[in-house]
Formats: structure tokens, sequence, C-alpha cells
């Protein structure tokens, strides 16, 4: 399968591989995917108390495309505000890195994997008051 | 220390011409171009005097008379030729067959097609370590089975059946036995006559001869095993298989047998062994959590297939790009299923998804080895790291505990 430029230079160099504090009130982590489909992601994002994504990291089991897509995703919502981090596509993801048509479900779970970690994030404020 | 990269380690899938094979091949393109079925002149008999001297090397590899050799496309046009062929000659005696899950697809869709056609096919089963049991055999065969097949080795993990012993179970049956020993073929010893096997498949590109040519070994001494032809034509081959004869192929086969043999006798298979078993003990000793698909005793010399838990396959294959070798992952494949074979050993869709199958071979040398150890250890250690499951392994998290949201 002939990938893109970009997916490989996300695949062998990705940006923000690690892990933040689960517990901190101010960390959203999503955990997506499963073992048995073959891709899991974990993405965490660290949010002030303007809303905006100050920091990102992942980590992910998966193919070549499932980890960049994660790469590519923390380099798009940092920085960004809750609001337009949950307006990011899986086909803005797919798009970017020319997914081809099989691998189209590496972008859906990375967009999945935002959206879980924003409804994270917003539990723990909720449970803070 | 300077290392040719790509590393071929996918000997499995097919090999490299041996170059004193694609050396004895090219006369038989250009100088001696002719039809083996021409016999008023020079040109014919040269052809067909290439044709039976390859028949007599590769008869010789496998302790068979040349006259049971019959030549094919490939494998998987023997393995069609066998099933199909013995179930429609002896139709009479019934429509029963018997293989395993394991198999070829080339085996395995011409059994699906025969059942298309009113057969009733047994799928064995295998045990953890992906052999047959021989009592389940016994207990599967009828007096209505015609056919048992069951491939020599596995294409994936390399694993051997007992064929000796299916051997005697199917001739005490009075049952045909039909073998694809296109893996086994210059890695073990293979006898038909003391393995008791009657019907075989070969091919050449497996080892280190031509693509596009294979044959199939068809007994004629006690009992003489009858087939029906898949193609109607000039009769070539004993009527069994009609084409004209692709004579440099077959010339390419013949020298490939003949090399294999000599792998064999002159202990150079054992030194591809000693490569095989070091990549597995320097993968052990630098990294936890590997697990071997598949026997380790009753396995080819050239295989290596092991599960790198946490670690997906096509990324792994990703990482190492300049190693060549194949996944289990579902990843790797169009269906987006992972191997069938590792699934019919038990082995967990989690670890399924892991597994890289490593084929040494006939031209791997101890540096390109000693390299690919290097890579493979830094890449996983590298992809690890970037797992979040084992992360959450060695937070003492137990992966079976979650639940995961199936997608």
């Amino acid at each position: 399968m002939a990938y893109s430029d970009k997916l490989i230079d996300h695949y062998e160099n990705p940006q923000n591989v690690g892990s933040m504090d689960k517990a901190a009130p101010d960390v959203g982590t999503g955990l997506v995917g499963a073992p048995a489909c073959g891709d899991v992601m974990k993405l965490q994002l660290k949010i002030n108390d303007d809303g905006i994504i100050e920091d990102a990291k992942f980590k992910t089991f998966g193919c070549g495309s499932a980890i960049a897509s994660s790469s590519l995703v923390t380099t798009m919502v940092k920085g960004q505000s809750i609001e337009a981090a949950e307006q990011i596509k899986n086909s803005d993801i797919a798009a970017e890195l020319a997914l081809p048509p099989v691998k189209i479900h590496c972008s859906v779970l990375a967009e999945d994997a935002i959206k879980a970690a924003i409804a994270d994030y917003r539990k723990k404020r909720a449970q803070q008051g | 220390m300077t290392v040719k990269l790509p590393i071929y380690l996918d000997n499995q899938a097919t090999t490299p011409v041996d170059p004193r094979v694609a050396e004895a091949m090219i006369p038989y393109l250009t100088q001696f171009f002719g039809n083996a079925a021409s016999r008023n002149h020079s040109f014919g008999w040269a052809a067909e005097e290439a044709v039976e001297i390859a028949r007599e090397e590769l008869a010789a590899l496998i302790g068979a008379s040349p006259k049971e050799i019959v030549w094919t496309s490939g494998a998987t046009e023997s393995n069609n030729l066998a099933i199909k062929g013995a179930a429609h000659y002896y139709e009479k005696k019934g429509k029963h067959l018997i293989t395993v899950a394991t198999e070829h697809k080339a085996v395995l869709d011409s059994c699906h097609a025969l059942e298309r056609e009113g057969y009733e096919v047994t799928y064995l089963g295998v045990q953890p370590d992906g052999r047959i049991d021989l009592d389940e055999l016994r207990g599967a065969i009828r007096d209505d089975t015609v056919l048992v097949s069951v491939m020599f080795a596995n294409n994936e993990i390399g694993v051997l059946q007992p064929i000796k012993e299916i051997g005697a179970i199917c001739r005490e049956r009075g049952v045909v036995f039909h073998t694809d020993a296109v893996q086994a073929l210059g890695k073990v010893p293979v006898d038909v006559a003391e393995l008791g096997v009657d019907l075989m498949s070969m091919s050449a590109h497996k080892m280190y001869g031509p693509k596009g040519i294979g044959a199939l070994y068809v007994r004629r001494g006690r009992p003489r095993v009858r087939l029906q032809p898949l193609i109607d034509g000039g009769g070539h081959e004993r009527g069994l298989r009609s084409g004209t004869l692709a004579v440099h192929q077959i010339v390419g086969m013949g020298k490939a047998a003949l090399y294999a043999k000599e792998d064999l006798d002159t202990g150079k298979i054992d030194e591809v062994r000693r490569l095989r078993d070091k990549l597995w003990a320097g993968l052990q000793e630098q990294l936890d959590e590997l697990y071997l698909n598949g026997s380790w005793d009753h396995r080819l010399p050239n295989n290596l297939n092991i599960s790198f838990a946490y670690v997906e396959g096509e990324a792994m294959m990703m990482a190492i790009k300049d190693i060549a070798v194949s996944s289990g992952s579902a990843c790797t494949s169009a269906s987006l299923e992972p191997s069938y074979v590792l699934r019919a050993l038990g082995v967990d869709v989690e670890l399924a998804h892991t597994s890289i199958r490593f084929g040494l071979g006939r031209f791997t040398t101890e540096e390109e080895l000693d390299y690919a150890l290097a890579l493979i250890v830094e890449k996983v250690r590298w992809l690890r790291e970037m797992s979040p499951l084992y992360e959450m392994v060695k937070e003492g998290i137990d992966l079976k505990s979650i639940e995961w949201a199936a997608h």
C-alpha cells in the first residue's frame, strides 16, 4: 500500500507521544478502540480555565495510519478552544493524510478520541462543581 | 560491516531464483526452444530430454519414480488437480473428504468448490501447537471417505504435521492421502514411499526455482492412484495435464530440486536453522511478552512466527521496513480479518494482530540476521513506548478487565 509522505512522516516522527497525569483536574483522557480490533488510541488534552487546549499527548496501538492519525490530531488541537477541537471531522484527518479507503476507520477513531477526551474533561469539571 | 538493504526474510512467500538455476534455464528459452512433444526433429528431442532429466531430479528429491511426476503451473493447480481430480475419479466410492482448518486457500477453496457440487468435507481443527489430533482424524474417516488432504508444513507458522502417521492411517483405511508439501521441500527430508503419501503438491518458487511451475506426485505403485484431469487437450503428462510443457520452467524446477536436495545432504539447512534459532534466542533475551505461534519442536528450520504483544503487525512492518517480512495482522489484509491460521490455533485475536512471520533462506547471512535482530529490538521498544496497552499492562492493569468499545 502506498502511503502519503505526510502520513509516513507522522508515523516515523510522531508528535506529542506520551502520557499526562490522568487524575489531574485539567486533563481529559480519551481511550477509544479495542485490542481485538487491532487499534487503541489514548489521547490526553490539558485544558486551561479559558477552555483552550494547552497540551496534547497520545499513545496508540495500531497500524501506521492509526499512529499517524493520532499524531496529526495532537498537532491540530493544540492551542485550539474546546469548541474548535470538537469541530474536527474524521474527513479532515483522512484528507490531510490521504488515507486509503481501508484506513478511513483510523481517522474515525482519532475523531472519537478527541470527543472522548473532551467528554472526560467536562465530566471532571462537572464533578468539581 | 555493511549490510545490503532491504533484507529479505519472507522466504515462505517466495524465494529468489538461485543463479545456478537461472543459468540452467536460459538456453531453453533461446537455443533449445523446441516443443517437447515434437518427436521428429532434434529441437523436440533436446526439449524432451531436458524435461525428463528435470523429472528425474525432482523425483530424486522425494524418493519417487520419475513416472510419478506430473508438471503443473504451480502448487495451486497441483492442489486443485489432486483434490478435485481424486474426488471426481472416486466419486462412485464416496463423496466425503477430510482436510484441516489451517490448510492453504488453494486446498480449502478446492474443497469448497466440491461442496458446491454436493460433496461433504470435514475440516479438522488443530491443537494449540498447530498439529492435528490423529485420533480425531481416525474418527473422521468414514466408509465413503475418498481423500484426506493434510499439508506437510504450514506456510504461516511452519508447523509440520505427522505425515507418516497420517499416511499409515489412510493406507489402513484405503483412503487416498494428499499432502501439500510446498513449504517442506528442501527444508526437511521428504520420502513419499516412507511417508505413505499418495499425492503430493510441489512448487518451484518456494525452493529457489522460478514462479509458474509446479508438480504433482501421483503414486503409480500399489496402490495406484487415479485422477480425473482438470484440463482437456493434447493429452500431455499421461493425460493428466494437457498443455505444451514449459521446458525452461521445468528445467528450472529440476535444478531447484537438485540444489534443495544438496541443502539437506550437505547440512546447509542446519546453518539456516542455527540462524533462525539465534534470532529467536536474541529476541527472547532482549524483549519481554513474546509469544511463539505454533510448535517449536515440529517446525520448519527456517520459520519463526512470533506475536510481539502490544505492537500491531502492520505498524511493526512499517517500522522495520528495511526487512521484508509478513504479518498475520488484519491491517495487512484486504479483508481486515486477522490470520485464520492463528485463529485456528486458538491464538487470541489481540495477539494475532501482533504476529510477524520471519522466513529465513538459503541466502540469509549472519550479518543480515544480526542487523535484523538489532533493528527489531529497537523498533519493538519504540512502538511499545508508544503503545497505551503496554503502558497499561506495566501499570498492572488487566486489559481483559476493560470494557472496550468494538468498532
